[in-house]
């Protein structure tokens, strides 16, 4: 066996490795060529073969005299050979490397200064449906939490006891409220038009064409113009919230508010849940008209009625209570979006994958909590007589 | 190549944003295997030069060659190649929050070399072990401290075997022995590896520790003012200004 080539492999870019036995006790490996790692790394299973094949090998040697170029590639290899011989209690002797690569493998083998923690060890499928509860229930009771922090700042405000910045409300306003007015605009108008087109189609079958102005007006008023609302302003400033507490939250800007003495909660999630809450009736009301217009378009064009007999027909069909109701549930789908935006920004992580997360759950919560709240008003509406 | 040659060169270099200049006639040598540092006072314009260097922003006029070749006038394609030679370690590290260390560091080998997955993991291992977080290889960046943050950057920034390492502020956020440590993993991998390392800095421990050259950024002329080794700068330069900063504003004698 000794003095005999093992193996040779000889690749076509002009790298070779090779694995020769001079005497019973020791073993080369020769690199030669160039080994970058875009051409491959040189392969273990040669030397792991060499090393089992008797006679035992007890010591292990390095040729790389013809070696041109190297890369971590070839540090890779030589490391991972290096603890396959030792592991067999052969002695690793890397005299015949390149002076930088016997300091990087000394680099790379020297003692890390920190040792990883143990990690939490993964939890089976009831482990996770319980810890999935958990976190659920954890959840509820931090919403409440911050619900009533909230109230309680908002009592401060009413008591002139709170500090934030009437300029921050302003321009906050204005970003929920007249900012959103083009997507409100188009989102309504389509509803609109499209609960007409729905209700055409069936009413005219019995001739009561005119009452697609009826259907059209109640649904707007008492339900989809707050709901329609609820959802694109969810999507527009809750995730915008989110995303913006969070990021302050990276960037530590949070933090600085607290040691000056601001609190977060009265400086950033207050003039939020307020702005959202008084611009939310505003947008409905709007949204209300723009999905009776859309209604009309439908109304007049595809049945052909009078615009005028149509308008006086929602008149007739829609009353201020109605209205009042709408407008009501708009409030507080505004506050549910605001508080959930600031919240899951407010309770965000410190990174950027957290940031989108932060935005991924304010919108969600947003929805599921504006689709309970109407559910729970419909029921209690009902019960009222309202 | 012999190792004294032109690495990397700067040339009548002006860097603006719109019509706001704030560095011109920047015209300087890196050799290759040297550790090249960027220094000035806050605000110079030191980060933006780096960025320049590495094509995140474009001269306003000159332009940036590396081996003879123009970074600055290259096509998209070549300078995609040209990217693939450097690593760049960011002032926060700039890891990629929603990924492990160790495919932080398989990412570019995953993108632009042909290995197998348990290849890529175990040069990821390789390097983490390189930079001291032997272990680490599946912790997020935000499960690890600043400085362990700072040094999984560095072991990112070698993933391709760079031939040009660019460090912006090293030493920022770290404890003087934590800085002390990267510096000297700087010098062992610039000796090993045969990496040329340029520097932006303005820590004088780092300075005269590890530069064997360096450029000073003046912010009130708007353009470099000196260029040598940093020790020779403190001890012989013209300039009072570039004395009093590697004197730590103590007076520049003669």
């Amino acid at each position: 066996m000794s003095s005999v080539h093992d193996g040779i492999r000889a690749a076509p870019e002009g790298n070779a490795l090779s694995i020769v036995r001079p005497d019973d006790e020791t073993m080369v490996v020769r690199l030669a060529g160039a080994w970058r790692i875009d051409r491959g790394v040189p392969p273990t299973a040669p030397v792991v073969q060499a090393l089992a094949s008797p006679p035992r090998v007890r010591r292990l040697t390095f040729d790389a005299s013809a070696l041109r170029d190297w890369d971590s590639g070839v540090l890779a290899f030589l490391g991972r050979v290096s603890a396959l011989g030792r592991a067999q209690g052969v002695d690793v002797e890397r005299e015949g490397l390149p002076s930088g690569i016997q300091r990087l493998l000394a680099l790379s083998e020297a003692v890390p200064e920190a040792t990883a923690r143990p990690r939490l060890a993964r939890l089976g499928f009831l482990g996770g449906v319980g810890q999935a509860t958990l976190a659920a229930v954890a959840s509820a009771v931090d919403f409440l939490g911050f619900l009533g922090e909230v109230t309680l700042g908002i009592g401060r405000i009413a008591r002139r006891q709170a500090r934030y910045r009437t300029a921050d409300l302003l321009l906050l306003m204005q970003q929920v409220g007249a900012d959103a007015l083009p997507i409100v605009t188009l989102i309504s108008f389509l509803v609109g038009a499209i609960l007409a087109f729905v209700g055409a189609v069936q009413l005219e079958q019995f001739g009561a064409a005119i009452y697609v102005a009826n259907l059209v007006g109640i649904a707007m008023v008492r339900e989809m113009g707050a709901v329609m609302t609820g959802i694109v302003m969810a999507g527009r400033s809750g995730a915008s919230f989110a995303a913006q507490l969070a990021s302050m939250k990276v960037t530590q800007e949070t933090d600085a508010l607290t040691t000056t003495g601001l609190s977060p909660l009265e400086f950033l999630v207050l003039p939020r849940v307020i702005a959202l809450c008084l611009m939310m009736p505003l947008l409905c009301l709007y949204a209300d008209l723009v999905g009776i217009l859309g209604g009309a378009a439908v109304g007049t064009g595809m049945l052909g009625l009078p615009l005028r007999t149509y308008l006086q027909q929602t008149a007739g069909a829609v009353s201020v209570g109605d209205m009042a109701g709408g407008v009501f549930k708009a409030s507080v789908y505004g506050i549910l979006i605001a508080i959930a935006g600031c919240m899951r920004g407010m309770a965000s992580g410190r990174s950027s994958s957290a940031v989108g997360e932060a935005t991924t759950s304010a919108v969600v919560s947003s929805i599921v909590l504006i689709i309970t709240a109407c559910g729970i008003f419909s029921v209690v509406f009902y019960v009222l007589g309202i | 190549m012999p190792a004294d040659d032109a690495h990397i060169e700067v040339r009548h270099l002006t860097m603006a944003y719109g019509s706001f200049v704030i560095m011109r006639d920047l015209d300087f040598t890196i050799r290759r295997g040297d550790i090249f540092i960027i220094m000035g006072g806050s605000g110079c314009g030191k980060s933006t030069l780096l960025q320049h260097m590495i094509g995140l922003l474009e001269p306003a006029a000159g332009e940036i060659v590396y081996d003879g070749e123009s970074f600055t006038s290259a096509d998209v394609a070549e300078r995609t190649r040209m990217l693939r030679r450097f690593g760049v370690l960011y002032q926060g590290g700039g890891l990629w929050s929603s990924m492990t260390l160790a495919e932080n560091i398989g990412l570019p080998l995953n993108q632009f070399t042909p290995l197998a997955p348990a290849q890529i993991r175990e040069l990821a291992s390789l390097k983490l072990s390189l930079v001291g977080l032997k272990g680490f290889e599946d912790f997020y960046p935000s499960e690890i401290s600043g400085g362990m943050q700072k040094r999984a950057g560095l072991a990112r920034a070698m993933a391709l075997d760079p031939e040009v390492l660019f460090f912006d502020e090293p030493g920022a956020g770290l404890d003087p022995i934590s800085s002390r440590r990267l510096d000297d993993l700087i010098l062992e991998l610039r000796d090993s590896l045969g990496a040329t390392v340029v520097i932006v800095t303005h820590e004088l421990a780092s300075i005269f520790a590890i530069g064997t050259n360096s450029v000073f950024l003046d912010a009130a002329s708007r353009t470099m003012t000196a260029i040598g080794p940093p020790k020779v700068l403190r001890d012989q330069s013209p300039d009072p200004d570039v004395r009093r900063f590697l004197r730590r504003g103590e007076n520049g004698g003669a």
